[in-house]
């Protein structure tokens, strides 16, 4: 057992009053370690202990008047202890003195300060201390300080919606300015963008529109929101290439006014779409590798055995897309009726998810509409679109002469990750060409 | 019938600030408050002639002190008629020049008590007779604060004060108690005691003014100490009766009790939230269990269309914290996303010394168990503060060891609550003590000292010796 006691801390101070106790028994206590808040007459000090070890008892408390050479602390005796170093120091103002050593519990991060041995100098200053072990109700240590970033920078933040910890700084010490909150915002925007399962950023912060006049703000309802969040994606994710030609379907209208004319003895009437669902099965038979998806996170791509084709229908609460299922296995008349039927279906809101669910490629017909051409938006995960616009009657120079004929102008969207430009050309090249001579579609089986 | 975007009700520095910048922003506003101008406790009855009749106490405190400097002045005659004028005329002043600041952004100001009948309509009982209904889209409750009185020192007698009616300078008693070691406590019992009475603080805590750090604490005591007739810590006001000859005060100081009579008594034990706005229970705002109204950091209320801000929502109450709070919720209300998200606020106890603080305590870091680093600077080595001869100063940093941000600042000392705001723009801007440090301060001023703290923190202070180990 040993005792530390207060030792000398310089001219004329033979005693102080104590303030705090930095210790309590049970602690263990590193030589030069502070113990003791001590008011004098000339300055409030630190007490660090000459001693080290274990205490085993405090000797006196806070508002206690102490004399140096009574008695503070006892410590166990483990002969660790060195022996007491007799020390004086002079006020705080003009103390040469010395911060102390790191205490052990410091955070790593700390600059280290080697303790040094330095005689008959108690060390009064406060320098870098533990804090006092948190109650054990207290709430944890908060995880450092707040972002260093003016008012005015973290109001910004706060108005884009940016969580001001999360922005690096490029300023001295990572000092967060406007700029680096903009850039941060907009990094987040592009990543949303690029990840394509992110929920989908609200882009740029809008404009208050009622500025320039009346307007009412409706909610993005069922539909709508699918379409655009669907669109959103396929257009983020697809390199999309467009390719324009027109086939001459003079011939192909006179046999569907032939038809029409004894359309009540049918139930379907036959259509520039309906022709194109067969046509474009038939051609993804020709071209498998338009009737794929692509798997980019396996490095796949997915061939699939089957035609199913979808064909876009306008109706009063947005686009809607049933599909033809095995549409190459079917005969003309057959898709007829099923395109027929699904259309009435669609508009009469009675389409299954089902009948939605399983296309292959797509058909978009704009025609019945109006318009000379357009880019379709091939929908994900196919791969392929066919666009087709209102037909009309054309000059054609042809057969040394220019004559009049029916035009129906096509356009073909693709992932140019899956095809090719010059596959492209020849897949529809080769829709043009069936649509000129429809019954090639017989020989195609 | 009036029809506004924002009312606000409670004309105090926290309504009239809201009110003002909504009027700024282009909404149709209201201010509803019984007073004849807005200005609010503050302005009336609180910070603005506590701090006049502090101003003359200071005075008189340095004529005395210059007697050490070959200067000797006689005992001052004090004439309270004048002296009460004089506050009188400082809240006149600034009350009229609020009234026309909001007239001047056509801010409709209605002098009454307002009730709620819904959501979005309140009726203001008019002071000068008849009722006025308000059609609001936005209401923002700042009613603010009032003295709290425990059970056991309420006595109906007029010797018995608030801090309301001792700032109305009833007379000088020739002894007085304060209860209460607070600040509202130690700022009025100080122009007492400089005016002449011999003043009693009494405090139920070990310490005066919970809350701030210890150090600080000591050399305000000590100054504290010399100008009242006695400081007791640890004791309670157990019964306190009306008496011929005074008002008789028992005291338990935990070893029996004991009796004393003063000729009057201040009674400063704390404010209590002022919530009673007849019809908030017709909405859906809600009180928390100490009678605060609860709101999140944009000032909302549980109900939509209703803001509060200031003393009614919780502490500190502070007329700056208020302020700041209403144009929060204005700046919300005109659509921005603003947040009361301040890193730092600051307190101010005008005392000889005075002792202010803001951002982060020693006290708090380590309660919180985390590791900061203090930086001191005391006064006797500042060359202001010696020609001043108040070398009773300290000024301290509480600085985050690995980014050396500097996250609290602490004064104690003449001027203290004047330096303070350089600690609070240091802690918004998120400096570093090399920022202190390296931003030249004019001498010779006090300022130097907060320079002169970073300095230490780096062990290069100029004027202290206190190298750093390496």
């Amino acid at each position: 057992m040993a005792d530390f006691t207060l030792p000398e801390l310089g001219e004329n101070i033979t005693a102080g009053d104590v303030l705090n106790v930095l210790v309590k028994v049970g602690d263990t206590v590193a030589r030069d370690q502070a113990v003791l808040e001590l008011e004098t007459d000339k300055a409030t000090i630190e007490v660090p202990s000459s001693l080290s070890g274990k205490v085993t008892a405090i000797k006196v408390k806070a508002g206690d008047k102490v004399q140096v050479g009574q008695a503070i602390l006892s410590f166990e005796d483990n002969g660790a202890s060195a022996s007491p170093a007799p020390a004086k120091v002079a006020p705080v103002a003009a103390a040469p003195s010395q911060p102390p050593p790191p205490p052990e519990t410091a955070a790593p991060a700390e600059r280290v300060r080697p303790a040094v041995e330095k005689d008959n100098v108690v060390d009064i200053s406060r320098g870098t201390r533990p804090a006092q072990p948190p109650a054990p109700a207290s709430t944890p240590a908060s995880s450092g300080p707040s972002a260093p970033a003016a008012p005015s920078v973290r109001r910004m933040a706060r108005e884009l919606g940016v969580n001001i910890d999360e922005v690096a700084g490029t300023g001295d010490d990572g000092r967060i300015s406007i700029d680096d909150v903009k850039a941060h915002a907009k990094r987040l925007i592009t990543t949303a963008a690029a990840g394509g399962t992110a929920p989908h950023p609200a882009g740029e912060p809008l404009p208050d529109f009622s500025r320039w006049g009346a307007i009412e703000r409706q909610p993005m309802r069922g539909i709508r929101k699918k379409t655009a969040e669907h669109l959103g994606a396929s257009w983020a994710t697809i390199p999309l290439v467009t390719q324009y030609d027109s086939a001459d379907i003079t011939g192909f209208e006179e046999i569907r006014k032939r038809h029409a004319a004894q359309g009540e003895k049918t139930a379907a009437p036959l259509t520039v779409t309906t022709l194109a669902v067969k046509i474009v099965a038939a051609a993804l038979r020709q071209f498998p590798q338009f009737n794929v998806s692509i798997d980019m996170a396996a490095g796949e791509i997915v061939v699939k055995k089957y035609v199913h084709v979808g064909v876009a229908v306008d109706t009063d609460r947005g686009l809607l897309v049933p599909v033809v299922r095995d549409a190459d296995t079917k005969s003309l008349m057959q898709v007829s009726e099923e395109v027929a039927a699904l259309a009435e279906k669609a508009r009469s809101r009675k389409l299954s998810l089902e009948e939605m669910q399983g296309g292959t490629f797509s058909i978009s017909n704009l025609g019945g509409i109006g318009g000379t051409s357009f880019t379709p938006l091939v929908n994900a995960p196919e791969v392929a679109i066919l666009g087709i616009s209102r037909a009309r009657m054309e000059p054609v120079f042809r057969d040394g002469q220019f004559s009049p004929r029916l035009m129906l102008p096509l356009s073909l969207s693709y992932d140019h990750r899956a095809i090719d430009g010059a596959d492209g050309a020849r897949f529809l090249r080769w829709v043009a060409g069936v649509f000129e001579q429809p019954f090639l579609l017989s020989l195609q089986g | 019938m009036i029809s506004a975007q924002v009312v606000v009700v409670g004309g105090g520095p926290g309504g009239y600030a809201a009110a003002f910048l909504a009027a700024d922003l282009g909404l149709k506003t209201a201010l509803v408050d019984p007073e004849v101008n807005p200005g609010g406790v503050c302005v009336y009855r609180g910070c603005i002639p506590s701090k006049a009749l502090l101003h003359v106490a200071k005075l008189v405190a340095e004529a005395r002190h210059a007697k050490a400097w070959g200067i000797a002045f006689a005992e001052p005659a004090i004439d309270l008629t004048k002296l009460r004028a004089f506050k009188d005329q400082v809240v006149g002043r600034l009350t009229n020049g609020t009234g026309l600041l909001a007239k001047s952004r056509k801010v409709q100001y209605l002098q009454g008590f307002a009730s709620l009948d819904d959501a979005h309509s309140l009726r203001v009982k008019l002071v000068a007779g008849g009722e006025e209904t308000v059609q609001f889209e936005h209401a923002i409750v700042a009613t603010g604060s009032v003295p709290a009185v425990p059970a056991s020192l309420r006595l109906d007698d007029a010797r018995v004060m608030d801090s309301t009616s001792a700032l109305n300078l009833p007379d000088i008693p020739k002894s007085l108690l304060v209860v209460g070691g607070g600040y509202i406590g130690l700022e009025l019992g100080s122009v007492y005691a400089t005016l002449g009475s011999a003043v009693t603080v009494v405090e139920m805590t070990p310490g005066l003014l919970p809350g701030a750090d210890r150090d600080l604490v000591d050399v305000l005591a000590k100054g504290i100490g010399k100008i009242m007739k006695a400081v007791l810590l640890n004791t309670r006001v157990v019964q306190m009766k009306a008496a011929p000859e005074g008002i008789r005060v028992t005291f338990d100081a935990g070893a029996g009790t004991r009796d004393e009579v003063f000729d009057r008594v201040l009674v400063a034990v704390g404010r209590r939230p002022n919530a009673s706005v007849p019809g908030l229970d017709k909405t859906r705002v809600r009180l928390d269990e100490r009678g605060f109204i609860v709101v999140d950091e944009q000032m909302r209320t549980a109900e939509p269309s209703i803001f509060a801000i200031g003393d009614v929502v919780g502490e500190p109450m502070l007329a700056h914290k208020a302020s700041h709070e209403g144009r929060v919720a204005v700046e919300v209300i005109a659509g921005s996303k603003a947040a009361f998200a301040p890193l730092a606020i600051p307190a101010v106890v005008f005392t000889d010394p005075e002792l202010a603080w803001a951002g982060l305590t020693e006290a708090q870091a380590q309660a919180a168990g985390r590791t900061v680093t203090v930086a001191k600077f005391p006064w006797a080595a500042s060359g202001r503060a010696i020609t001043l001869d108040r070398v009773d100063g300290l000024t301290k940093l509480v600085i985050d060891p690995t980014t050396e941000r500097i996250l609290g600042v602490g004064l104690v000392g003449s001027g203290a609550g004047e330096l303070i705001a350089e600690g609070v723009v240091a802690i918004e801007m998120g400096a570093s003590a090399s920022d202190l440090k390296l931003s030249i301060h004019p001498h010779p001023t006090l300022t130097e000292t907060l320079m002169e703290a970073a300095e230490v923190f780096f062990g290069q202070a100029t004027h202290v010796y206190k190298p750093k180990r390496t």
